[in-house]
């Protein structure tokens, strides 16, 4: 059987709950399809990935822990694109998921994990905002534009979220 | 129709139906039957789509009331 492109990719650009459980359901579904998926977590993304302790982070700078201290650390802490009234709205969101039986985001990463869905974290905008390896969740590939271009000419799915 | 194994899926919603599906497939041999029943609505056209999509056979499908239940073959 011949089979020259069976990749899907994806940038996970923004840091909503929303666009990241859509994300997620995709990747998940795509993985079931027997695709290789690869998402590629950059700028707001990244705070998907994040772990919900907080790490001291000695190493670093005034601003690095300024950002550090603004953005939502994990699946958990993130807000709605839409409707998110300081919070509220995620909150309602979560129960209407619990009571149609949808997977928590945060089980949705497990599940993406366990189907061998490759996560890579953008060390550039790691950079920019400030966040170091520790802080992020474990089994992510670190890397930049060029891997993730040479797996989306692997891919015949390409999406940017 | 010989069912190699069975998958309940009752209740769980999307993408979980193809994701139990995959799992289950992955230990079946060629030519096995694979059963499954979902109510999620989404699953009557998902499962489909990923029978399709992953080479496999769909051999039939049922529906009664809000239960769907499929009988794929592995390709």
């Amino acid at each position: 059987m011949e089979e020259t492109k069976n990749g899907t990719t994806m940038v996970v650009f923004d840091g909503d709950l929303d666009k990241a459980i859509a994300s997620f359901i995709i990747a998940t579904g795509a993985a079931a399809m027997g695709k290789n998926v690869t998402m590629f977590f950059t700028f707001w993304g990244l705070n998907v990935l994040r772990k919900d302790n907080v790490i001291s982070g000695s190493d670093k700078t005034m601003m690095e822990k300024m950002f550090g201290k603004m953005m939502p650390r994990g699946p958990e802490k993130l807000a709605l694109s839409k409707m998110n009234f300081g919070g509220m709205g995620p909150k309602m969101m979560k129960k209407m998921m619990k009571n149609h039986n949808v997977s928590s985001l945060k089980e949705m990463i497990e599940m993406a994990q366990d189907l061998d869905v490759k996560m890579v974290a953008c060390t550039m905008s790691m950079d920019v905002m400030g966040l170091k390896e520790e802080e992020l969740i474990d089994g992510l590939d670190y890397a930049g534009v060029a891997s993730y271009l040479a797996e989306a000419e692997e891919s015949n799915i390409n999406l940017f979220i | 129709m010989n069912v190699t194994k069975t998958v309940d899926a009752k209740g769980l919603a999307c993408p979980m139906p193809v994701v139990k599906a995959k799992k289950a497939m992955d230990e079946l041999q060629a030519g096995d039957v694979l059963e499954i029943i979902s109510t999620d609505k989404g699953a009557k056209a998902d499962l489909p789509a990923w029978t399709k999509s992953s080479g496999h056979e769909l051999v039939e499908q049922t529906e009664a009331g809000n239960e769907y239940t499929f009988w794929i073959k592995k390709g």
